[in-house]
């Protein structure tokens, strides 16, 4: 009864803590289709493919479930869902290692371009993306690989009612296939600090795009070098700092979720090796010494699901807490993905060390996504900062 | 059964409350009439002092208690352990002669199931209870007993039969506390403080009529109690209470809760006092040390994600959903903020963590968190069996060998 007394209190708050029965029939869905379509042999095919992707699962993903547009309002041709749905959708992508542009065009490009577009941008720039005929990412980091706005160095002038872009961007996820870019930029001519966020086709003139070598083969990245390509602002000139975090945190926050679906991944691979493997006469999911490894596995798992879960409920509910929220969730759950990938190579012994063991598959996108929009270290420090500490 | 609505539940409970509250009665005339009218313990049984209410419709009852600020039952202790265990296993003459002083709060109870030779492994006990006449003689030695140097009455866990294997000689009896052969002694903790008791045996008698199932059946009847002590004992939940709160019971009631409360005062230091942590960082300025920072928020993540991740346990319990893992790591991750507290308490109290007292900042509240923490991964299930659990029943890994079956006599012990 005291919950009752504090609730008529407290403000009005939407976050829950379980799924409801849609959400969690929309994961089944999904499940199934990624069991489907991304197992490990499409994973190990693709990643051996310059594109990183296949066309026509991407196609499949857009027409028959209309995943790309899933978080955009459904005035611009999208699902009009949220976050949390958002984030049910990276889990079992990141559950399966899916290998698909969806983090650069659905989650980045596509609030890049919601976060600062005007009206007339929105409405002729989403609805492509949302259909998935148009894929498109957003370039920030330089090759200092530095997450923080403010260290943008790539210039932006004013060339009549365009732009001219001179710089270099890196670390630009599937830059190399993208459609459309949103590249973030200095604008000196409106102020010091001025940040714009412009778009341009990817296949503009003045515009050099390489693929980079990634660790991680199934996370594909590029640079791309602008000299003085061709580019539209979106917005209105205001400065798009604020924008350009909230894209950030946005991605944050739908990577933690990917990265826990990676880490349940592997657990459980780790959970049936030990049932499975024998030495000494027993299983070695009888000894103690892999019981209690995999019992602080499953708990740093919960600890990090729950973080990202309720990181995803406040983004969509709109809590002020949010941004804070994205980053702890971040660094939380790549933490605990790469600890989980640690050690179910160690569980495994030395077959979990092998290139045909699967268990490097994801211990990569692990690391990836360990320092992808930023390290944990760095979250941290934002999070304090975020909590006004 | 009765398929009473919440409206007619909560008119009966109003009405009932109208005609008898009284917060000048004692607290032991109250609860009688709480005991006799069943309105204490609504989902116990009609004739055993309840009212065979469904759990939710008990909430109605609670919230009518709250209303008129009613005291509910004597709740203090492992009485309300002894009450379940009783219930579900007791004779009617068991029943009978205890269940009513219990929640009067006349009888206090304790727990004798812990040895100092079985700890984790409570099932080796080797507290031996032989049967002479009318009574069984009991020798041997309890630990980790709260309250046994007030209590009435005991529930005790002894071996009665040392051929048969290790969970099939014990048995489960109640015994009298204050009589000759029954020695409390106070266990002073590394803490200083002297929260439990260590219990001696030396020829004390259990009348027969005590015995609690059947002879070598008593593991049973303990996993019972242990069961309740993981739910926390049901029953009302405290209840915070509206209105004034004037009257002879309310000071009986705050003085039998100072009572109850004060072997535990350091509980909250137990479990590291991470609502400490950023004021103290800020009063000492360790706040602007980037490395405390990462500490900090390491902390705060931990801290807020257990917290979560009970919410998340909760609500798939409320939605009637099947209890996902979330549910079992609640003692593990408690343990990890525990220590974790610990670790940044003193990485921010720098040299004065050496004090402790009232040298120690926060008066002592700092020093007694970091010689606190070390009980929070051993009590009620140590952080290792918390971890074979989670990996045997959660993840469903195989069991380990045993080496203590066969006849308990030729198991090896400490």
């Amino acid at each position: 009864m005291s919950e009752s007394a504090s609730a008529s209190v407290e403000p009005r708050r939407r976050i829950q803590f379980a799924f409801t029965d849609e959400q969690e029939e929309f994961r089944a869905t999904l499940r199934r289709f990624l069991t489907d379509r991304s197992p490990t042999t499409e994973v190990r095919r693709l990643m051996a493919t310059a594109e990183g992707y296949d066309p026509q699962v991407w196609q499949q993903m857009s027409e028959g479930l209309a995943l790309p547009g899933l978080a955009i309002p459904e005035e611009y041709g999208g699902g009009g869902f949220g976050m949390v749905e958002l984030g049910i959708a990276m889990e079992e992508m990141g559950r399966t290692l899916l290998c698909a542009p969806y983090l650069s065009t659905a989650v980045l490009a596509a609030n890049a371009i919601l976060n600062a577009g005007t009206e007339a941008q929105k409405k002729a720039l989403l609805p492509d993306i949302a259909a998935g005929a148009r894929r498109a990412t957003f370039a920030i980091t330089e090759p200092d690989g530095n997450w923080d706005p403010a260290g943008i160095q790539t210039r932006a002038a004013a060339d009549g009612s365009a732009y001219r872009l001179e710089g270099v961007k890196s670390y630009v996820l599937d830059g190399h296939t993208a459609d459309l870019l949103v590249v973030a930029a200095r604008l000196p001519d409106s102020g010091p600090d001025h940040l714009g966020l412009f778009t341009l086709a990817a296949n503009s003139s003045g515009v050099e795009r390489s693929l980079l070598e990634s660790m991680d083969p199934t996370r594909k990245i590029a640079r791309i070098e602008l000299h003085g390509a061709r580019a539209e602002l979106l917005g209105d000139g205001a400065d798009a700092t604020a924008a350009i975090r909230c894209t950030l945190d946005q991605a944050a926050v739908a990577l933690a979720n990917e990265m826990m679906g990676g880490a349940q991944a592997l657990l459980d691979s780790a959970v049936n090796y030990a049932k499975m493997r024998v030495q000494f006469g027993r299983p070695i999911g009888s000894f103690q010494a892999i019981k209690h490894k995999l019992a602080d596995m499953l708990l740093e798992v919960e600890l990090a699901k729950s973080a990202a879960y309720y990181a995803a409920q406040a983004a969509a509910a709109q809590d002020a807490e949010w941004p804070a929220l994205a980053s702890l969730a971040k660094a939380s759950a790549s933490e605990s993905y790469l600890h989980t990938a640690i050690e179910t190579i160690q569980i495994h012994g030395g077959i979990g060390f092998t290139w045909d063991n699967d268990t490097h598959l994801w211990f990569k996108r692990a690391k990836s996504s360990e320092v992808f929009l930023g390290q944990p270290s760095y979250h941290r420090e934002l999070l304090m900062q975020r909590w006004g500490v | 059964m009765s398929q009473v609505s919440e409206a007619e539940v909560r008119a009966e409970v109003r009405e009932w409350l109208n005609a008898n509250w009284n917060p000048d009665l004692s607290l032991v005339e109250w609860r009688s009439k709480l005991a006799d009218s069943g309105w204490g313990m609504p989902q116990w049984p009609r004739e055993w002092y309840g009212r065979g209410l469904p759990m939710k419709l008990v909430r109605v009852v609670e919230e009518e208690f709250a209303n008129v600020g009613a005291v509910g039952i004597a709740r203090s202790g492992v009485r309300l352990l002894a009450a379940a265990t009783l219930l579900e296993h007791g004779t009617d003459q068991q029943k009978k002669k205890f269940l009513r002083r219990i929640l009067t709060g006349e009888d206090t109870w304790c727990q004798f199931f812990s040895e100092p030779g079985s700890g984790s492994d409570l099932a080796g006990a080797t507290t031996r209870a032989e049967l002479h006449g009318d009574f069984w003689i009991v020798n041997g030695q309890k630990v980790w007993t709260t309250s046994a140097h007030h209590a009435d009455y005991g529930l005790l866990l002894a071996r009665t039969d040392w051929d048969a294997p290790k969970h099939e000689g014990l048995s489960f009896f109640v015994i009298e506390v204050k009589q000759p052969g029954v020695d409390v002694q106070q266990l002073r903790q590394m803490n200083g403080h002297a929260s439990f008791n260590q219990v001696f045996f030396t020829d004390a008698k259990v009348p027969v009529e005590n015995l609690v199932g059947k002879v070598n059946e008593g593991w049973k009847v303990a996993v019972t109690t242990l069961a309740h002590e993981r739910r926390g004992a049901d029953g009302l939940a405290t209840p915070s209470r509206r209105g004034p709160r004037v009257g002879r019971i309310y000071e009986e009631e705050r003085l039998e809760n100072e009572r109850a409360n004060e072997p535990y005062k350091w509980y909250p230091q137990r479990a590291g006092r991470v609502d400490l942590i950023l004021e103290r960082a800020q009063e000492t300025g360790a706040i602007r040390d980037p490395i405390v920072r990462q500490e900090i928020a390491r902390l705060m993540i931990l801290a807020k994600s257990a917290e979560w991740t009970a919410r998340r346990a909760r609500a798939s319990q409320q939605q009637g959903r099947p209890q996902g893992p979330e549910g079992s790591l609640g003692k593990l991750a408690a343990s990890h903020v525990a220590r974790a507290c610990a670790r940044v308490h003193t990485m921010i109290t720098g040299t004065a963590a050496m004090l402790t007292g009232r040298e120690s900042p926060r008066n002592g509240i700092i020093a007694e968190i970091l010689v606190s923490v070390p009980a929070v991964s051993i009590a009620g299930g140590t952080d290792e069996i918390q971890r074979n659990i989670i990996a045997e029943r959660v993840l469903e890994l195989p069991k380990e060998p045993r080496f203590d079956t066969g006849p308990f006599r030729n198991v090896r012990r400490n």
